[in-house]
């Protein structure tokens, strides 16, 4: 539905956006995460039409979307400080883009009280939004962004301001709101947590281009660069080189790991980063073997509930690993990675 | 310990309050009574209603037209300051500031000199066409002061408005064209209503300004157009015909109160933080093509608006465009620097004239006593609001109201009482000084009450925990942080006593004239010299008050505004 290709944009004479493209399907909900000042919001603002990108094109049904104003794109979107009308009541704010749509005076009223149903605040209709919490701000934001049934709903950092209990619960909240809706959904939040629960795909941008897009479960699993492992919060990621390819063996600085056969272009010597997943790490007593076995200090070990955290010492670098059994601050331990599950990255 | 600062503040108030019961409500009282009383009934025998209603409409007629022109050429022009960054952007705001501290009297003689008789436009016109009469008729007539008043109140709406303009949350305007506004809908249903209070607060004192309008009116309107504050000095000046003077004026101070009252009421915050724009600055370069044809436009309207009037009064006071009087037909034009050197030389024979110099000498004299004045009562008066007693509340509305008296009632009171020794002294009328600081004093309270009320209580309280006297504390601690504004509202009083020519008007003996009062005199008398002079001292007024805004600009502290 829309398609976004290879938007460019400078802010303040520096390149933001290096050539952007995505797309967003049918009732899709996507997640575009990037640390901020990655200029996620800005993607929002070009595609809302608030700003003219520098080159590129947005695309709505295959339409470009260049000479179309603002309030002729049908897009919702959902600021991240709300943006709330204060002259405005709460019923009056989510029937403002229903007045533009010159709508009836009845069929108002009756969609801005289903509206307020939706959220569960029937009661705060005429209460001025100056005197609502966070939270219910955010909702009243989120109902008088989809008031109108817009063809598109764009979400910028919602829950942002609110706190991390808030945010737990209304995510869960967004979730049924936003899938119930139908509206495909662009989704923009800096937190994983938040973009894990609630995508249907996620599209990571860095340094002004997209590096990767994919379900969540994928990005998981094949996080394509190095960044994105480290943005996804995937593992440990340490620096090595390539020294023999047949078997593949990669030096670390506390170990050589023996790997099979990768699809990856490398040669010898090259340099490159490894990424060792906690929860892939095998505990081992010392002096035993194993695939990839080594050895290190623990530094700590922290209970997690259904696993400890451990804080490993090898020569130099700190690795974490999982482990069902505590282990003893202070003691030597035996580590294993199996060689299927690691993944490398080459430089 | 309760006690003390209710007991302090008391003693604080006593002087500024005695000042102000002699030197304002008595003279005010003085004017009730010449109304009402039944002394001055051979004034009442001839009294016709229409002596108050033909100025009262006149005024109401020309406050809301020129009320109406300024919006129309300041709401752009805050848009521009609001929201665009251009080249010259800090210049232009600093020259759009300059008329709020011009006098009138230098703006009436600035318009003057642009669409007067022996103005730039009709002498360039008769220059041209070979003409023996002036052909444009403008100065004594309304556009006069209509432009006048623009030129003059622009200011205030371009600071009052565009500063709320520019805070303003621009995501606001954003987050109604995404539900479907257009940028028309976008401004009338979002931007104007959160605009409205500063708005209209703007637009009051814009109105309250034009209405008590006086000098300008009075040297640009000429004697057809008379507005309640011009009749009131035509009343008591002209035909000694106090009771009226004294009607018109009780009139006037009601309707101005209930302006300013209202002006407070719709002055203060209403959504709080809600609609501020989260970011530190909103200004974008112009981008659009339509938004460059509209900045380039405006900033030639403005630059057109505040320099056009200024420069025409500075180089019409170097250049001879007319013949003396008694030498008509021979026309020298040409650079000089004659009415400069004519300021300090006693030419006419005629008992009323006074060289120039001496009205110079006169007015710097004044506004010394004037700032004395001014600051100490300012200073006392401030730190007696700047105290949590209970009865602040009761008597700030007190210190406020001389600014609610217009210049003109504030003299014609004062010649009610004070018309006598040692008040009226013929070589040192002090009644005028006293008049000055009198309308200075609430720009002076102020500029100092938010520098004290600044100043935490915990620094003082340290200070006494490491050894400080409360005489020390004060000189300490107090005086270097107040010192600034101090100073910057000793040198705005002192602008404001130059130009002061409402009340001096009425006051100023015929042989000691002030600055404003001389410009008055000199302008309107015929010959090339006399308005040369005029020009010539216009000029320097202008040049003083100008370097006392600079100096104001230099030493007072970022974010403090003059309002």
């Amino acid at each position: 539905m829309l398609e976004v290709q290879n938007l460019t944009k400078d802010y303040e004479n520096k390149p933001l956006l290096k050539g952007v493209s995505f797309e967003v399907g049918k009732g899709e909900l996507v997640c575009l995460l990037g640390s901020s000042g990655s200029g996620k919001s800005t993607i929002l603002r070009i595609i809302a039409g608030l700003e003219e990108p520098k080159s590129g094109t947005v695309l709505w049904e295959g339409r470009d979307l260049r000479d179309v104003p603002t309030h002729k794109r049908g897009f919702g979107l959902m600021f991240q400080d709300y943006a709330l009308f204060p002259h405005k009541t709460v019923a009056q704010n989510i029937a403002f883009g229903l007045q533009m749509q010159g709508l009836k005076e009845e069929e108002i009223s009756r969609r801005v009280k289903e509206s307020l149903e939706s959220i569960r605040m029937q009661s705060f209709a005429d209460r001025p939004v100056t005197e609502l919490s966070g939270g219910e701000q955010q909702r009243v934001a989120l109902a008088r962004a989809l008031a109108p049934s817009p063809n598109l709903l764009m979400l910028d950092e919602p829950l942002g301001a609110l706190d991390h209990t808030l945010r737990t619960q209304l995510i869960q909240e967004l979730r049924a709101i936003l899938h119930q809706s139908q509206i495909p959904v662009i989704y923009v939040t800096h937190d994983r947590e938040e973009a894990f629960g609630l995508a249907d795909r996620l599209v990571i941008l860095h340094d002004g281009i997209i590096l990767q897009q994919g379900s969540p479960m994928e990005l998981f699993e094949q996080p394509s660069t190095p960044w994105v492992a480290e943005f996804l919060g995937l593992g440990n990621l340490v620096n090595g080189v390539v020294t023999q390819l047949k078997p593949l063996q990669i030096k670390l600085p506390f170990t050589e790991l023996t790997l099979p056969g990768l699809p990856l272009e490398l040669s010898e010597g090259q340099a490159c980063q490894v990424l060792l997943r906690p929860e892939d790490a095998l505990i081992a007593p010392t002096n035993s073997a194993g695939e990839n076995y080594f050895e290190c200090i623990v530094r700590d070990s922290l209970f997690m509930g259904e696993y400890f955290q451990l804080e490993l010492l090898c020569s130099q670098t700190t690795l974490f690993a999982r482990s069902e059994t505590p282990a003893k601050v202070g003691s030597r331990l035996g580590v294993s990675w199996p060689a299927d599950k690691i993944q490398v990255f080459p430089k | 310990m309760t006690k003390r600062p209710a007991l302090l503040t008391l003693a604080l108030w006593l002087i500024p309050l005695a000042f102000l019961a002699y030197f304002f409500y008595q003279p005010l009282i003085a004017i009730f009574r010449v109304v009402f009383s039944e002394r001055f009934s051979q004034g009442w025998e001839f009294f016709e209603w229409s002596q108050v209603s033909r100025p009262l409409s006149f005024t109401f007629f020309q406050a809301t037209l020129s009320t109406l022109l300024t919006l129309l050429v300041g709401l752009p022009a805050a848009w521009l300051f609001a929201k665009f960054d251009f080249p010259g952007r800090k210049g232009l705001r600093s020259i759009s500031l300059l008329p709020f501290i011009l006098p009138t009297v230098v703006v009436a003689a600035a318009f003057n000199t642009l669409i007067g008789p022996q103005g730039w436009i009709n002498q360039a016109l008769m220059a041209l066409f070979n003409l023996n009469a002036p052909p444009l008729k403008l100065l004594n007539s309304l556009p006069a002061i209509l432009m006048a008043h623009v030129f003059y109140n622009t200011s205030i709406i371009i600071r009052i408005v565009s500063s709320s303009w520019s805070r303003l949350n621009p995501r606001l305007e954003h987050a109604a064209r995404l539900l479907g506004a257009t940028p028309w809908q976008a401004f009338t249903k979002v931007t104007l209503p959160l605009l409205a209070p500063s708005l209209l607060s703007a637009s009051l004192l814009v109105f309250l300004f034009d209405f008590t309008s006086f000098g300008v009116v009075l040297m640009l309107g000429g004697p057809q157009f008379s507005t309640i504050e011009v009749e009131i000095y035509n009343q008591a000046m002209n035909r000694f015909n106090l009771p009226v003077a004294g009607l018109l004026s009780v009139i006037q101070l009601g309707i101005t109160l209930l302006v300013t009252l209202l002006q407070n009421r719709v002055n203060t915050p209403r959504y709080g933080k809600a609609a501020l724009n989260p970011e530190k600055s909103a200004l974008s370069r112009p981008a659009k093509r339509w938004q460059k044809i509209f900045v380039f436009f405006m900033v030639i309207c403005l630059i057109l608006l505040f320099a056009v009037p200024v420069v025409s009064l500075i180089t019409r006071s170097f250049v001879t465009l007319e013949a003396d009087r008694g030498q008509r037909g021979e026309v020298e034009v040409g650079l000089t620097l004659r009415y400069y050197r004519e300021l300090f030389q006693n030419r006419s024979r005629s008992i009323f004239y006074v060289p120039p110099i001496e009205a110079i000498r006169n007015s710097l004299l004044y506004s010394g006593v004037a700032i004395l004045i001014a600051g100490l009562l300012g200073l006392l008066t401030a730190y007696a609001l700047a105290q949590r007693a209970r009865f602040n509340k009761l008597l700030e509305p007190l210190f406020m109201l001389p600014l609610g008296a217009s210049a003109v009632t504030l003299g014609l009171g004062f010649l009610l009482i004070f018309n006598r020794p040692p008040w009226a002294n013929s070589r040192f009328p002090l009644m005028i000084p006293i008049a000055h600081s009198l309308i200075a004093l609430p720009f002076v309270v102020r500029t100092i009450l938010p520098a004290i009320r600044s100043i935490p209580e915990s620094l003082r309280e340290a200070s006494r925990t490491l050894g400080a006297n409360p005489l020390q504390v004060l000189l300490k601690v107090d005086l270097p942080i107040v010192l600034r504004s101090l100073l910057v509202s000793l040198v705005f009083a002192f602008t404001i006593s130059l130009g002061e020519f409402g009340a001096t008007s009425f006051l100023s003996n015929p042989h000691a004239p002030t600055i404003p009062v001389a410009i008055y005199r000199y302008i309107s008398q015929p010959g090339a010299l006399n308005y040369g002079q005029a020009l010539a001292m216009s000029s320097l007024l202008l040049l003083v008050c100008g370097l006392g805004s600079i100096l104001i600009e230099k030493i007072r502290l970022p974010g403090e505004e003059l309002f």
